[in-house]
C-alpha cells in the first residue's frame, strides 16, 4: 500500500511536467475571468466583487494593499528584480465550479488531475483534497466520518461566506500584512486555498492535502490556507505544488497561517517541485497555545527561486515546535530558507533542522531566527544546519540568528558543512558507481536521518525523487 | 590469459611528470609485488590503472583480457572487474559500508533501484567475510571510514574487495598499520584470493609481508621508472640493501 502511494506521489511529482501534459497545456486552460496589470485599488476591489466578499474582507484586502505601497522591498531577496508586477495576471478564474465530485469538473481539467493521479489518492490515502487551479478552488471534498464530527473542509472563500465569524478570528492575524511587503500584497489579492477547520479533541488520522497548479505562464498564484486545531485535535495537512513547464516565469506568493489551541497539533507537510520557472514566495506561519505543537516538513525541490521560512510562535507555557526544511538546488537556482521560532511560553521547546544539498552551480541559503523573550522560563532551542557541496560551482551559505532574552533559556546550534572531494568521488566510482550514482548515494545518506522521521510514504517519495534529480531522465528544467 | 598488462606507460599529473614507461603483466592465479620507496609512483600507478581523474596518460597502454581501458570512466573500469584496496580510503559521511557493497552489486547486476537488496544471500556474505576478517558486524551500518581504525580501514577494504568479487585486485599498502596477526590474516586471505584465480598487484614499501605470502613477480619502482623486475628474491634483495642500493645498482647516473 505505501509503495502504491510513492508511485503515485511520484508520478505527481514528476508528471506535471511530461510532455504528454503538456500537449494541451500549451494552450493554458480557458480562464472565464483573468485580471492582469497594474496592482491598483479598482483591481482588489474587483477581485472581492467577484468573490461576492463581505464588507469587513474587502476592507481588509484595501487595507493590506496600502500597506503593500508603504512597505519598502526587502533588500536581502535576490532575484525580485526580475518579478514585473504590473505585467502579471494577478487574479485567474479558469472556467470551472467548485465541486465535491471529480465526474463534474471539464473534462480537460479531471484528466489532468487524473494523469496526475490525485483521485486514487485521495480515495485511497486522503481525509480530504481541495485542489486549486490557478486562482480559484477546483475541487474540494473530505471523507464522510470527518463531517460527522464536525470537521470543516472548505475552499477559503466558501468558508469566508459561511463561517466568517470563525475565519475572522484568524485570517491574516496569525500572519499580519504589515509584516512584510509580500504578506501586504498576499493579503490584498489572495484568492483560492482551504479552510480546515477541527472541533475539541477530534484526531483526523489520514492528512488532509491541497494541491496548488499554477497552469499558465505569467501568473501570480495568492492562494491562503488556514488551518485551525481546537483544543486537544490532531490534524496532519499536506501541500503539494506543481506547474508545468512555460517559457515564462509565473510568480507565486502564498500563504499558511496555523493556529493549534491548548494541547492541539497541527502537523504541516509540504512538498514542493514547481517548475524551473517558479518564483516562489511563500509566508508561513504557525501559533502554539498551551501544551500545542506545530510542526513543519518542507521538502523544496522545484522552483527557480524559492523563498520559505516555516515559522512558529510558541504561545503557550510547554508548547514545542519541530521545522524540518530540507532545500536541493541541483542547476542555476536558488533556495533561500530557514526556520524561525519565537518562544514566548515558559518550558517552551523548538528544535530546528535544516538540510541543503547544492549541486551544478546551485545556491542554498539558510536564514533562521530563533528569538527567546524574556519570561520565556527553561525555553530549549536546538539548531541544526547541514549543508552539502557537491561541487565547486556550487554554493551554501549560512545565516543563524539568535536573539536571547530570557536568562533561563538555553539555545544550542550546530552548523556542519561537506563538500564531496574528487577523492570521495573518485572512491565511489572505483566501486562501480557513475559520477550520479555516487552522489545520489550521498544525498540520500545525508538526508537519512530526516527520512525515518518523515511518514513512510513521503520519505520514499523524497527517496525516488532525488534518485531521479541524480538521473539522467530526471534531469529538470 | 593475459590479465592485466600495462605497457610501456607514461603518465602526468598537471605539469609533473610521473610515471616514465612502466610495464608489467598481472596474471590470474598469481600475486605481482610493486615495491618502491614513497613517492616512487606505486599509487600513481594504482590510480592510473582505474583512471582517476587528473592522471593523464601520455603514451602506453593498459589492457585487461587484452582489452584496452583508457577510453574507459573509472566505474566502467570497475565493472568490468578491477578492484583498487586505497592505501588511505576517505571517509564519506552519510553513506553506510552496507549502502555501498549493496549499490555495487545492484550496479553491476544492472539493477536500476541500487539501495535494495533484492538478494539476502548478499548480506550473508558480508557477514561472513566480515567475521573472517575479525570485523565487527555493525561496521557494515557504519558510515565509510568515520571514525574507524587505521586496521578497520585496511579491512573494510579487503572486505568490500572479497564481496564484490573483482577479476584483478589492487592493494595498496594493505599491511601499514597493522599488527602481525592482521598482516597474517591479510596473507592467507591474499593465498586464497590467489587460489581462486584472481590477479593480484600487491603495492607494498616493505617486504614483511612476505614471510607469510610469497609473490610470484616483483617490480620494484624508483622514480616512476622500473628499476628492477624478477622473483621472490628481488624483494629479499630491498630487503636486506635498501632501496638506496636498488637505485645506485640499477639505474646508471
Amino acid at each position: 500500500m505505501a509503495e502504491q502511494a510513492v508511485r503515485i506521489r511520484e508520478d505527481i511529482l514528476k508528471g506535471a511536467d511530461s510532455p504528454d501534459l503538456l500537449g494541451w497545456l500549451d494552450k493554458p486552460y480557458k480562464a472565464e475571468i483573468e485580471l492582469r496589470g497594474k496592482i491598483t485599488r479598482s483591481l482588489v476591489e474587483e477581485i472581492s466583487r467577484i468573490k461576492k466578499e463581505p464588507d469587513w474582507m474587502r476592507r481588509l484586502r484595501l487595507r493590506s494593499l496600502e500597506l503593500f505601497y508603504k512597505l519598502p522591498m526587502p533588500k536581502w531577496i535576490v532575484g525580485i528584480e526580475e518579478i514585473d508586477l504590473d505585467v502579471l495576471s494577478h487574479y485567474v478564474k479558469p472556467e470551472a465550479q467548485t465541486t465535491d465530485e471529480w465526474q463534474d469538473l471539464p473534462e480537460q481539467m479531471r484528466r489532468y488531475y487524473e494523469k496526475l493521479g490525485l483521485p486514487e489518492l485521495e480515495a485511497k490515502f486522503l481525509a480530504g483534497l481541495v485542489a486549486v487551479y490557478d486562482s480559484e478552488t477546483v475541487y474540494a471534498r473530505m471523507k464522510e466520518y470527518l463531517r460527522r464530527k464536525g470537521v470543516i473542509v472548505l475552499p477559503l472563500e466558501e468558508a469566508v461566506q459561511k463561517y466568517p465569524d470563525l475565519v475572522k478570528k484568524y485570517f491574516l492575524r496569525v500572519f499580519p500584512p504589515s509584516d512584510h511587503k509580500f504578506a501586504a500584497l498576499h493579503g490584498a489579492l489572495w484568492s483560492g486555498g482551504t479552510f480546515i477547520y477541527v472541533p475539541p479533541g477530534v484526531k483526523v488520522r489520514e492528512p488532509i492535502e491541497s494541491f496548488f497548479l499554477i497552469g499558465r505562464q505569467g501568473e501570480g498564484q495568492f492562494e491562503h490556507s488556514l488551518i485551525v486545531a481546537d483544543e486537544g485535535s490532531y490534524v496532519h495537512w499536506i501541500e503539494g505544488c506543481s506547474a508545468p513547464r512555460f517559457v515564462g516565469y509565473s510568480f507565486h506568493n502564498g500563504m499558511v497561517e496555523a493556529y493549534a489551541h491548548r494541547n492541539a497539533t497541527v502537523k504541516i507537510t509540504t512538498i514542493q517541485n514547481w517548475s524551473r520557472n517558479v518564483i516562489n514566495f511563500n509566508n508561513k506561519r504557525g501559533i502554539a497555545e498551551e501544551g500545542a505543537r506545530v510542526d513543519w516538513v518542507e521538502g523544496s525541490i522545484g522552483s527557480r527561486m524559492t523563498y520559505v521560512y516555516p515559522s512558529t510562535i510558541l504561545k503557550g507555557d510547554n508548547s514545542s515546535t519541530r521545522s524540518v526544511v530540507v532545500t536541493l538546488s541541483k542547476g542555476p537556482y536558488l533556495k533561500d530558507s530557514g526556520s524561525k521560532v519565537i518562544h514566548v511560553g515558559a518550558n517552551t521547546k523548538s528544535k530546528i533542522v535544516n538540510k541543503s544539498i547544492s549541486a551544478e552551480g546551485g545556491v542554498n541559503v539558510y536564514r533562521g531566527i530563533v528569538r527567546i523573550v524574556r519570561g520565556a522560563k527553561n525555553a530549549n532551542a536546538h539548531v541544526e544546519c547541514d549543508s552539502l557541496i557537491l561541487d565547486g560551482k556550487s554554493k551554501a551559505h549560512t545565516f543563524p540568528h539568535n536573539q536571547v532574552d530570557e536568562p533561563t533559556a538555553s539555545v544550542s546550534h550546530e552548523a556542519k558543512t561537506g563538500r564531496l572531494s574528487e577523492q570521495q568521488l573518485f572512491y565511489l566510482t572505483s566501486r562501480g558507481l557513475t559520477d550520479d550514482e555516487a552522489k545520489s548515494l550521498i544525498v540520500l545518506g545525508f538526508l537519512d536521518e530526516i527520512m525515518t522521521e518523515l511518514p513512510i510514504e513521503y520519505a520514499n517519495v523524497l527517496h525516488r525523487v532525488i534518485q531521479l534529480e541524480f538521473s539522467e531522465l530526471g534531469a529538470v528544467g | 590469459m593475459p590479465g592485466l598488462e600495462v605497457e610501456n606507460l607514461h603518465v602526468r599529473i598537471e605539469n609533473k611528470k610521473i610515471l616514465h614507461g612502466i610495464t608489467l603483466n598481472v596474471e590470474y592465479g598469481s600475486i605481482h609485488a610493486i615495491m618502491g620507496p614513497n613517492g616512487s609512483g606505486k599509487s600513481s600507478l594504482a590510480y592510473t590503472i582505474m583512471g582517476r581523474e587528473s592522471y593523464e596518460v601520455e603514451e602506453g597502454d593498459i589492457r585487461l583480457d587484452g582489452e584496452s581501458l583508457l577510453d574507459l570512466p573509472t566505474e566502467e573500469r570497475a565493472l568490468k572487474g578491477i578492484y583498487m584496496a586505497l592505501q588511505d580510503p576517505p571517509q564519506v559521511p552519510g553513506v553506510r559500508l552496507s549502502t555501498l557493497m549493496i549499490a555495487a552489486i545492484n550496479k553491476k547486476l544492472g539493477n536500476l533501484d541500487l539501495t535494495r537488496v533484492k538478494d539476502p544471500s548478499i548480506v550473508k556474505k558480508m557477514y561472513k567475510y566480515a567475521e573472517e576478517l575479525n570485523l565487527s558486524r555493525d561496521i557494515l551500518q557504519r558510515e565509510i571510514n568515520v571514525g574507524f581504525s587505521g586496521g578497520e580501514k585496511k579491512r573494510s577494504e579487503l572486505l568490500q574487495a572479497l564481496v564484490l568479487e573483482p577479476k584483478v585486485i589492487i592493494l595498496d599498502e594493505p599491511d601499514s598499520g597493522l599488527d602481525i596477526d592482521g598482516v597474517k590474516k591479510v596473507a592467507n586471505i591474499l593465498k586464497e584470493l590467489k587460489a581462486e584465480g584472481k590477479a593480484i598487484m600487491l603495492i607494498t614499501h616493505y617486504a614483511r609481508m612476505f614471510k607469510y605470502v610469497t609473490p610470484d613477480i616483483v617490480t620494484v619502482i624508483i622514480d616512476g621508472k622500473i628499476a628492477v623486475q624478477g622473483g621472490p628474491e628481488v624483494a629479499n634483495l630491498v630487503e636486506e640493501k635498501g632501496y638506496a642500493y636498488i637505485r645506485q645498482r640499477f639505474f646508471k647516473r
